[in-house]
């Protein structure tokens, strides 16, 4: 249930003009209106994106949270690269890696 | 009138975002094959045009997630991402609200499409429409199917769900396209962004080409999941694009570019 929550957060702050105005002002209290853990939590304050990326968030959300971010997309692949060596694969859903952490297959 | 134009292509956010990072030979070749697919576009006047995208949890949600959607609203608008990232600017697109009603209305007739009078175009529909509509001019439907949460829509029903879109066009005096868009395979947004499985796509495209509905039905998601990736899964808009035309495809451009994370696409297919 966790998941759907820290998923749903994205899904909202992606489309929604408050949620991102929130999300920059006061980012806390964003986090505060979905049931998450501490450990998702602090992924999205912190913009942990290989955090979030090995939680199970769906990498569609979780490609538009890192352009709301500005992370670059060499940047953005790497992240979450970085993320699986640093808490291991993928917990759940359908966007796990199936290539090598010092694999770039487009080059980036 | 009736469907009279039907076509796919690549949705790819990275065409238009990650432009720049390509081979410019790549780039400007697919560039100047969904220009020639614009002119046919337009060579078919119509009066709309369905675009019919992948879910990619832009507009409908794991709370409430429809197996088809197609919209009926006045006006819509997009990109939903930063366009800074995607490269294409914010646009208000104009809609077919009462077209849009009487399509839904029998289309419903076989299939359970879920209708929206809101719609915030993500790449999956703003790409292709940035790429084929650049003055903005074009009456738009937007449509799509779910290709993202499981249960996914059964290939099946991406089946019924063309048939049903043929049948409504026909029955209206409006002139009616269809773009499908999706990649073939692809693992997008992760870190195996670039992996192309080219053989998988070239067989499926055999498929799709012949519109021969038992080969582009025989593929269970557990298959496409493996050969294909999750990107795999939006063959879904290619085989209703299949359904509605229900004649054979002319393939017009092919390229596996990585940096755009698919298998590039344009083909037609004759309406018969």
């Amino acid at each position: 249930m966790s998941l759907y929550q820290l998923s749903k957060l994205l899904y909202v702050l992606n489309r929604d003009d408050a949620a991102k105005a929130l999300f920059k002002s006061e980012p806390e209290k964003l986090t505060e209106g979905f049931q998450l853990t501490d450990e998702e939590r602090k992924a999205v304050l912190d913009h942990d994106v290989g955090l979030l990326y090995v939680l199970g968030v769906n990498g569609q959300i979780l490609m538009h949270f890192a352009a709301l971010c500005g992370i670059a997309w060499p940047d953005y692949l790497q992240a979450m690269r970085d993320g699986v060596t640093k808490y291991g694969p993928v917990r759940a859903g359908l966007y796990a890696m199936t290539t090598g952490a010092d694999e770039k297959v487009a080059g980036v | 009138m009736s469907l009279v134009f039907t076509a796919v292509c690549s949705h790819a956010p990275g065409i238009t975002a990650r432009a720049d990072m390509a081979e410019p030979a790549d780039r400007d070749a697919l560039y100047a094959a969904m220009d020639d697919l614009r002119e046919q576009l337009e060579a078919a006047k119509p009066d709309a045009v369905i675009i019919l995208a992948a879910e990619h949890f832009a507009n409908f949600f794991m709370n409430n997630m429809p197996a088809f959607a197609m919209g009926m609203g006045e006006t819509y608008s997009g990109p939903i991402e930063d366009p800074d990232w995607l490269k294409i600017p914010r646009r208000e697109v104009r809609g077919a609200p009462d077209l849009g009603k009487r399509l839904i209305a029998e289309m419903l007739q076989t299939v359970d499409v879920a209708y929206a009078e809101e719609w915030q175009f993500d790449h999956g529909i703003i790409v292709p429409l940035h790429l084929l509509d650049p003055e903005n001019t074009m009456t738009v439907i937007p449509a799509n199917i779910n290709c993202q949460g499981p249960p996914l829509t059964p290939l099946h029903r991406a089946w019924a769900f063309g048939e049903a879109i043929r049948r409504a066009a026909d029955a209206v005096p409006e002139r009616i396209a269809l773009i499908a868009t999706g990649g073939i395979s692809h693992w997008p947004a992760t870190p195996d962004s670039g992996k192309i499985n080219e053989a998988w796509d070239r067989d499926f495209l055999d498929r799709w080409l012949a519109n021969d509905k038992d080969r582009m039905l025989a593929y269970t998601d557990e298959e496409t999941y493996r050969d294909a990736g999750q990107g795999g899964f939006e063959i879904r808009t290619f085989i209703t694009a299949a359904a509605a035309a229900r004649g054979k495809g002319t393939l017009q451009f092919f390229r596996p570019i990585p940096i755009f994370a698919v298998s590039c696409t344009v083909a037609t297919m004759e309406v018969v």
